[in-house]
C-alpha cells in the first residue's frame, strides 16, 4: 500500500528543483593560494563538513533547507560528508565559542590540504549588528577567522540557502574575482 | 495563593493571570517544592542572579509549574558565601540548572550529590563567576577532565561520540556504555556551544535585548522573543495593541509548523525513508518562502519587538491557500507514514520514556505530551490571543519515537486551524507602543509555548532604563536528561532516530 502512495506522490510532485546560482566572487575575504590545476581536479565538485562552534542553530536551519529537492546540491556536485578527513571545504557557523575552539582547531588540521574555509551568518562572520552582539567575551573567540584561516564569508542571520550556495561555489569556483 | 496546605505570600504579575511572583528565604525553597511536587507540578527553571549592588547579596530564582500557572521565586542569600538547599531530591531536573548557576554564580546547592562543573569546561578559572558582576577573568585554557560515570563489567565498552558530529548539528559529546549493539549508559556533556548570552545582557537596551533573546535558540526565535519582550512590558507596564498580540500568535504557529515538518522529515530520514525527507522538506521551503515574502524572514528574525510587532500582514488569502495545501499534502504524507512497514517497524517501540518516568524527571513540551504529561501553555493557561482560540491539546501515552511523530502531526493541524481562526478573528489596530523604563528597578516574565516546550524569560531592568539581568530558559534543561533515560536498551544504531524525535537544542541550554 505504502509503495503504491508513495509513486502516486512522486509523479504527482514531479521535479522540484532549481537551477543553481552563480558563484559569488565579492565574498572571497583572501587571495586564495591555490593552484590552477588543483582546481581543474577539483572542479566544481566538494565536499563538505560543517561545523557548529556555536552558533544559535538559525545557519544550521539554512544547512539543513540546502539538502531540500529545491536546491539539488549533489546535483552540482556538492556533497556533505561526516568526516572532516573526506572534505575539501570546512563550512563553519559561529561564533566560536571557548569551549569549542580546541576541537575546531583540531577538526581544520585534519582536513586535507588543499582546504578551503567558509565561515558563515553574521556571528561567524563578525559583520552587523548581531556579529557585534555576539562579538569576543569570557566565553567565546568571536568571529571564525580569530580561530582558523578562513577563505570566504557568507554574511546573514541566517544567510538563506541560495547565498549560502553562492558563497560555496565562490571558495571552489576557480574565478578570479 | 495556595499550593499544597499552605498559602504562600505570592502575587500576580500585573497583566497576566497565570504569572505569580514571591520571594522566600532560600532555606523555605525545599518546603515550597514539595509543596508544587504533591500537587502535580513541576520544576521548570532555576538559575541566580549577583544583586550585590542592589544592597542585597546573592538570589536564587526558581520557577515552578502549579495548578495556578507559572510560579517565579526568589531566594533571598548572603552576599558571602551563597549558598541553598538542594532541590534535585525533590526535582530531580534541577541538577544540571544547579550546577550551571554553581559555575556562573558560585551560589552553591547545599547537600546536592551531583557537584560535577557544567557549563565551565576549563575557558575560565576555577573560582571565578562570569555572571558576577565584578567578573574580571581573563579567558585561560586548562585541561578539561570531565568525570564520566563508567559501567563496568565484562564486555562493555564505551563509544565517544562528539563534540562534532557526523551530520549538521550542533556540538555536544556524548558517551555510550555499551554491550554488544545494547546501550547500557549514555552520559551526555553539553556546554561546547556556551556563548556568554546572559552576560551579554547586562547592560543592553531593550531593543538589542529582543534581537538577543530571539538568537538563544535559533530555531525557537518567536518563542524566545515574545517571551522576552512579554518581560519586559510586564516590568514596564506597557500595553500591547491587540492587533500586535494576534500577530505574535501567528508568527509562533507559522514558527511551530516549520520546525515540525522539518522533524518530520528528518524522521523519515532517519529510518532510510529518504522520500519523507524530500517531501516535508519541500513543504517546508514552500512555508519558509511565503513566510519571507508576507513578512521578510524565513524565519521569522526581528520581526517581534518590544511594544508590539515590526510587520503587518497585508492580505492572508496566500497564507491561508497555502495552509490549505500544505495540510492536505501532511495528511497524504501522514497515510504513507503511518501505512510504511519499514517506518512504523523503526519508530514503534523505540526510545521509550514511559509516563511515570516522564513525571518523575520533568520531561516537559511536546516530548512530555507524548508520554502522557498533558502541559500546553496554550491550552491551560491561555494568555491572548490564545485565551480566544480553545487550543486542543496534543497528547500520547506510549513515549516512544511513534509518539512523538504523531504528536507533531496533530500539532501541524492544530496549528494550520488556529492559523486560519487567527485571521478570520484579528483585530484591526495598531502594532506597535513605545516603552518606556520606570526609572526604578523593575521585573517581569514571559511565558510562552513554543513548538518544542514551554519558553520562560525573566528579566530585571535596571535605574537606567538598561537590562540588569535576564535569563532564557528552554525547555532542553529538563528534557536533555531524559534523552539518556529513553536511549537505554535501545541498539547503538537508533540512538539518531531517537535523538531527533526529542530534538533538543544545545545552544538553548548552553547559554
Amino acid at each position: 500500500m505504502a509503495t503504491h502512495l508513495i509513486l502516486q506522490k512522486i509523479f504527482k510532485t514531479g521535479i522540484v528543483s532549481e537551477p543553481a546560482p552563480a558563484a559569488d566572487t565579492s565574498l572571497r575575504t583572501r587571495e586564495q593560494e591555490l593552484h590552477a590545476e588543483i582546481l581543474k581536479v577539483f572542479g566544481q565538485a566538494i565536499t563538505i563538513r560543517h561545523v557548529d562552534a556555536g552558533s544559535c542553530n538559525g545557519c544550521e536551519l539554512e544547512i539543513h533547507a540546502l539538502g531540500g529537492p529545491h536546491f539539488n546540491i549533489e546535483g552540482i556536485g556538492v556533497k556533505f560528508a561526516a568526516s572532516p578527513r573526506h572534505v575539501d571545504l570546512l563550512l563553519v557557523t559561529g561564533p566560536v565559542s571557548r569551549n569549542l575552539e580546541t576541537a575546531l582547531k583540531r577538526t581544520y588540521d585534519a582536513t586535507p590540504e588543499p582546504k578551503w574555509v567558509v565561515a558563515m551568518g553574521d556571528c561567524g562572520c563578525g559583520c552587523g549588528t548581531v556579529g557585534g552582539m555576539f562579538g569576543e567575551n569570557y566565553a567565546s573567540c568571536g568571529k571564525v577567522a580569530n580561530v582558523i584561516p578562513v577563505d570566504v564569508e557568507v554574511p546573514g542571520c541566517p544567510p538563506d540557502p541560495v547565498t549560502l550556495l553562492s558563497g560555496i561555489l565562490a571558495a571552489v569556483s576557480g574565478r578570479t574575482a | 495563593m495556595r499550593i499544597g496546605e499552605q498559602d504562600w505570600d505570592f502575587t500576580p504579575q500585573a497583566g497576566s493571570n497565570a504569572i505569580w511572583r514571591g520571594t522566600l528565604p532560600a532555606a523555605r525553597l525545599p518546603a515550597l517544592a514539595q509543596a508544587v511536587k504533591a500537587e502535580g507540578g513541576q520544576l521548570v527553571a532555576l538559575w541566580g542572579s549577583d544583586d550585590r549592588k542592589l544592597d542585597a547579596g546573592f538570589a536564587l530564582h526558581c520557577a515552578f509549574m502549579t495548578g495556578a500557572g507559572l510560579v517565579w521565586v526568589s531566594g533571598t542569600l548572603p552576599a558571602e558565601a551563597p549558598a541553598y538547599p538542594d532541590l534535585a531530591h525533590v526535582f530531580p531536573q534541577a541538577d544540571r540548572m544547579q550546577r550551571a548557576t554553581f559555575d556562573l554564580l558560585g551560589i552553591r546547592a547545599e547537600g546536592a550529590t551531583d557537584t560535577r562543573k557544567w557549563l565551565r569546561h576549563g575557558a575560565w578559572p576555577e573560582g571565578t563567576y562570569p555572571l558576577r558582576k565584578d567578573f574580571a577573568a581573563s579567558p585561560t585554557r586548562e585541561l578539561d577532565a570531565y568525570p564520566f560515570i563508567r559501567v563496568e563489567g565484562e564486555g562493555v565498552h564505551e563509544i565517544p561520540v562528539g563534540p562534532i558530529h557526523a551530520g549538521t548539528i550542533e556540538p555536544g559529546h556524548f558517551r555510550f556504555s555499551i554491550i554488544g549493539d545494547r546501550v547500557l549508559r549514555l552520559g551526555e556533556r553539553l556546554g561546547y556551544t556556551h556563548q556568554g548570552v546572559e552576560k551579554r545582557f547586562e547592560g543592553m537596551d531593550l531593543a538589542t535585548g529582543a534581537r538577543l533573546a530571539g538568537r538563544v535558540s535559533g530555531d525557537s526565535h518567536v518563542a524566545f522573543a515574545w517571551a522576552y519582550c512579554m518581560a519586559v512590558e510586564a516590568a514596564t507596564g506597557c500595553m500591547v495593541p491587540e492587533r500586535a498580540l494576534w500577530l505574535r500568535g501567528l508568527f509562533l504557529e507559522i514558527e511551530r509548523i516549520a520546525n515540525h515538518l522539518g522533524d518530520l522529515g528528518y524522521l523519515g530520514n532517519d529510518v532510510a525513508l529518504s522520500f519523507g525527507f524530500m517531501h516535508f522538506w519541500r513543504l517546508k521551503e514552500d512555508w519558509l518562502r511565503l513566510t519571507a515574502r508576507l513578512f521578510g524572514h524565513r524565519y521569522l528574525f526581528d520581526r517581534i519587538v518590544p511594544g508590539g510587532v515590526a510587520v503587518d500582514l497585508a492580505d492572508g488569502s496566500e497564507l491561508l491557500a497555502t495552509a490549505d495545501r500544505l495540510e492536505q499534502e501532511v495528511r497524504d504524507l501522514k497515510a504513507i507514514y503511518d501505512e510504511h512497514a519499514g517506518v512504523q517497524d523503526r519508530f514503534a517501540n523505540t526510545g521509550i520514556v514511559k509516563p511515570a518516568m516522564a513525571a518523575r524527571l520533568g520531561l516537559t513540551g511536546l516530548a512530555g505530551r507524548a508520554s502522557a504529561q498533558a502541559w500546553d501553555a496554550r491550552a491551560q493557561f491561555p494568555q491572548p490571543p490564545y485565551d480566544q482560540l480553545d487550543v486542543n491539546m496534543a497528547t500520547h501515552s506510549r513515549g516512544d519515537v511513534l509518539a512523538r511523530a504523531e504528536v507533531r502531526f496533530v500539532e501541524v493541524f492544530e496549528s494550520m486551524r488556529l492559523i486560519r481562526a487567527m485571521l478570520e478573528l484579528m483585530p484591526a489596530g495598531p502594532l506597535q507602543v513605545a516603552v518606556a523604563p520606570t526609572g526604578s528597578v523593575a521585573e517581569g516574565m514571559g511565558w510562552v509555548e513554543g513548538w518544542r516546550g514551554e519558553i520562560v524569560v525573566a528579566v530585571r531592568i535596571g535605574a537606567d532604563g538598561r537590562l540588569d539581568r535576564v535569563h532564557p530558559h528552554d525547555p532542553s534543561w529538563q528534557n536533555w536528561p531524559l534523552l539518556e533515560v529513553g536511549v537505554l536498551g535501545n541498539i547503538v544504531p537508533d540512538f539518531p532516530l531517537i535523538n531527533k524525535s526529542f530534538n533538543l537544542s544545545y545552544s538553548g541550554q548552553d547559554l
